[in-house]
């Protein structure tokens, strides 16, 4: 037996010591960013990756999308390089962050539609501003009732019950979708809040936007809120709905754009757009961020990400519309420029 | 009755006629050993964890105490929580999945039991109960999705509007909730049923079964009157077994049940389970909300380790019922 295997044995301990000799030689000048956070922007960043790396190999970035509240506590954990979440990061989480202090960096942006199943419908349906709070509180509960009747005339209502979908899991989404109802809404803030999992009084959750969606599909009268770049994709209607400044606008990556400009970033770069101003403003938008450490000590992380990031803001944003992101307009992209250049 | 012919070795001097023999003695002990290892392991991989959930879930406890238990608002934007509306849930899911599946699954026991079918053919059909188990939940959930509800949701709603006064039907049903995610449960927990079924069914002594027919007793008189009282504690526990498997089933319910954290006694009315709102949860789950999941972890480790210790006395109970006969 044993002389039999001595070959075998001599080309296993070459090709290790080959395969060592190569690791150590592509360590020299490849490094690779290991990030984590947010499910929502994931198919973006996922693109905007591998992208990058065809233009510069020797920098990889393994992304898991764990969600944003994991992403935080692994990021702070000082597992990652970096994070990503939907809601930023809070200042008692910012505080948390024992080493290199935080840089909050805006990367992309997302509109939240309304979807609905209501069969014999085809125009989109309008939805004023005390109505879907209304509608999520569920004291709105049949599609006929006299107020969206009267929101779209010409429309035939059907005298359907109307089944509230939500995210059962604990999500970015949710964050963004009831943090806007809790701006416009008074009932709504004082009765349900907002945050990544709230107690909504009715209606079914599903996970993910593909269980949102699917709960939307199958029920008639469903509705339900998923993000645009999702409905999209799966061709579900949108409702068109009425912002601050009165106006019925449709979600499209331009009337999302339009609310995204308009917003005012204070010096941490921390914005939520709870409710946009502006004629053309689609009402729900939301940043999604990055987080990132100010000093890195790790030999070349930071210029790493500055890299990255530099080439996301620029010719990164041109595939946002794409894959339903909207791209940052000019304006913001220039402060976020300046913030991630001051990373060390 | 052994007529001993080699010669004993005295006793107190070790043998040592035999290497090989020796050798296996140094297998034997190592083996002994390396098994109460595992064993034991095994139980302090248990009270690890249960460790390990109950530490995390001290912050809860101590804020909240036992009224967790009966609290009905679970509200991670206020920091309120209480478990009874998802302990209410899982056990009303499990249940109703038991009352679909028990009478199902004692069938197809007895079926399979009793030589209605060419040997060949009840192999086979017991081979295909058997693969329900080998579907992964996943699987169970979608096909919940896509083939279960659209048939609920209508029968639903018709019971809804024609039978509404019912509390059971007293609300219209909007796709998920307890009747969809027990249906699915119950063929999930089909097989456990009734592989364990057959099996305390098979253990039916024949000389009893040969007696009743020799006084005349059908093959009816023979499985109600014989087969059946004598497996009875048996098929209890397998019921019980299945219980605790359904109350733990996490994936295909998280699917299926509607992820509504309320208590409503209507069957069509969206629910929360236990394990579900752990799987949807954990994930975005940050400071007490943290402590009062794995309060909640530690209560369902509670109910189903408590459930299965009730079907294993239960089972170990038939072993000797029957044992004498």
């Amino acid at each position: 037996m044993r002389p039999s295997l001595r070959p075998l044995t001599k080309v296993l301990l070459a090709s290790l010591a080959a395969v060592l000799c190569t690791a150590t030689l592509a360590s020299a000048d490849t490094i690779t960013l290991n990030a984590s956070g947010a499910t929502f922007p994931a198919p973006l960043y996922g693109r905007w990756f591998a992208e990058y790396n065809k233009l510069h190999p020797e920098v990889r970035i393994n992304y898991q999308s764990v969600g944003s509240g994991q992403g935080i506590k692994s990021f702070t954990g000082g597992l990652t390089d970096f994070g990503a979440s939907d809601a930023a990061m809070s200042d008692a989480e910012i505080a948390a962050v024992k080493d290199g202090g935080v840089t909050l960096l805006p990367m992309t942006a997302g509109s939240i539609v309304l979807s609905y199943n209501l069969p014999g419908v085809t125009a989109s349906i309008q939805l004023p501003r005390d109505v879907y709070p209304a509608i999520f509180l569920g004291q709105i509960t049949k599609w006929n009732d006299p107020k969206i009747v009267a929101a779209n005339p010409g429309v035939t209502l059907p005298d359907l019950a109307i089944t509230v979908a939500y995210r059962a899991d604990g999500s970015g989404t949710t964050y963004n979708f009831t943090n806007h109802l809790a701006a416009i809404s008074p009932d709504f803030k004082a009765k349900v809040g907002s945050g990544k999992t709230v107690k909504w009084p009715a209606g079914v959750g599903g996970k993910g936007n593909e269980g949102v969606a699917a709960l939307i599909k199958q029920t008639p009268g469903t509705i339900g809120y998923v993000e645009y770049g999702y409905a999209q994709q799966i061709k579900l209607p949108m409702a068109t709905l009425q912002n601050q400044a009165g106006k019925f606008v449709a979600p499209t990556p331009e009337s999302g754009s339009t609310a995204l400009s308009l917003v005012e970033l204070p010096a941490n770069l921390r914005a939520f757009v709870t409710d946009p101003a502006g004629d053309g403003s689609y009402p729900i938008v939301t940043f999604t961020w990055w987080l990132c450490h100010t000093q890195y000590t790790k030999p070349g992380v930071a210029d790493a990400i500055k890299g990255l990031a530099a080439w996301c803001l620029t010719d990164g944003q041109k595939l946002a519309p794409d894959l339903g992101y909207l791209p940052l307009p000019a304006n913001v992209v220039a402060k976020v420029q300046d913030a991630a250049n001051q990373i060390k | 009755m052994q007529t001993a012919t080699a010669p004993l070795p005295t006793p107190g001097t070790p043998w040592v006629g035999n290497k090989r023999a020796q050798r296996s003695k140094l297998f034997d002990s190592f083996f002994s050993k390396s098994t109460f290892l595992a064993s034991w392991g095994t139980v302090a991989l248990l009270l690890w964890i249960a460790l390990e959930v109950g530490y995390a879930a001290l912050p809860a406890m101590r804020q909240f105490g036992f009224g967790f238990i009966i609290g009905t608002q679970w509200d991670p934007t206020s920091d309120q929580y209480g478990a009874l509306p998802l302990i209410y849930g899982t056990l009303v899911s499990a249940g109703l999945a038991l009352l679909i599946a028990t009478p199902l699954g004692v069938a197809i026991a007895i079926f399979l039991t009793e030589d209605y079918l060419p040997l060949k053919l009840r192999s086979f059909c017991k081979f295909l109960v058997e693969l329900l188990a080998a579907i992964p939940s996943v699987i169970y959930g979608l096909w919940g999705i896509y083939v279960v509800i659209p048939i609920t949701t209508p029968l639903g709603n018709w019971l809804n509007a024609h039978f509404g006064w019912i509390p059971l039907f007293s609300t219209h049903s909007s796709g998920p909730g307890f009747l969809p995610a027990a249906f699915v449960l119950a063929i999930m927990i089909l097989p456990t049923i009734a592989a364990l079924s057959s099996s305390s069914l098979k253990t039916t002594p024949m000389n009893l079964k040969e007696g009743a027919a020799a006084l005349g007793a059908t093959r009816w008189d023979v499985i109600l009157q014989i087969s059946l009282p004598i497996a009875a504690s048996g098929i209890i526990g397998a019921a019980v077994l299945a219980l605790g498997r359904a109350m733990g089933e996490t994936m295909a319910l998280a699917m299926l049940i509607g992820n509504n954290t309320q208590i409503s006694p209507s069957i069509f009315a969206p629910a929360n389970t236990i394990a579900s709102l752990l799987a949807n949860s954990f994930g975005e789950a940050t400071g007490l909300e943290v402590a009062a999941l794995m309060y909640l972890s530690f209560i369902l480790m509670a109910l189903t380790l408590g459930i299965n210790a009730v079907a294993e006395v239960i089972l170990d109970r038939t072993g000797a019922s029957t044992r004498h006969l």
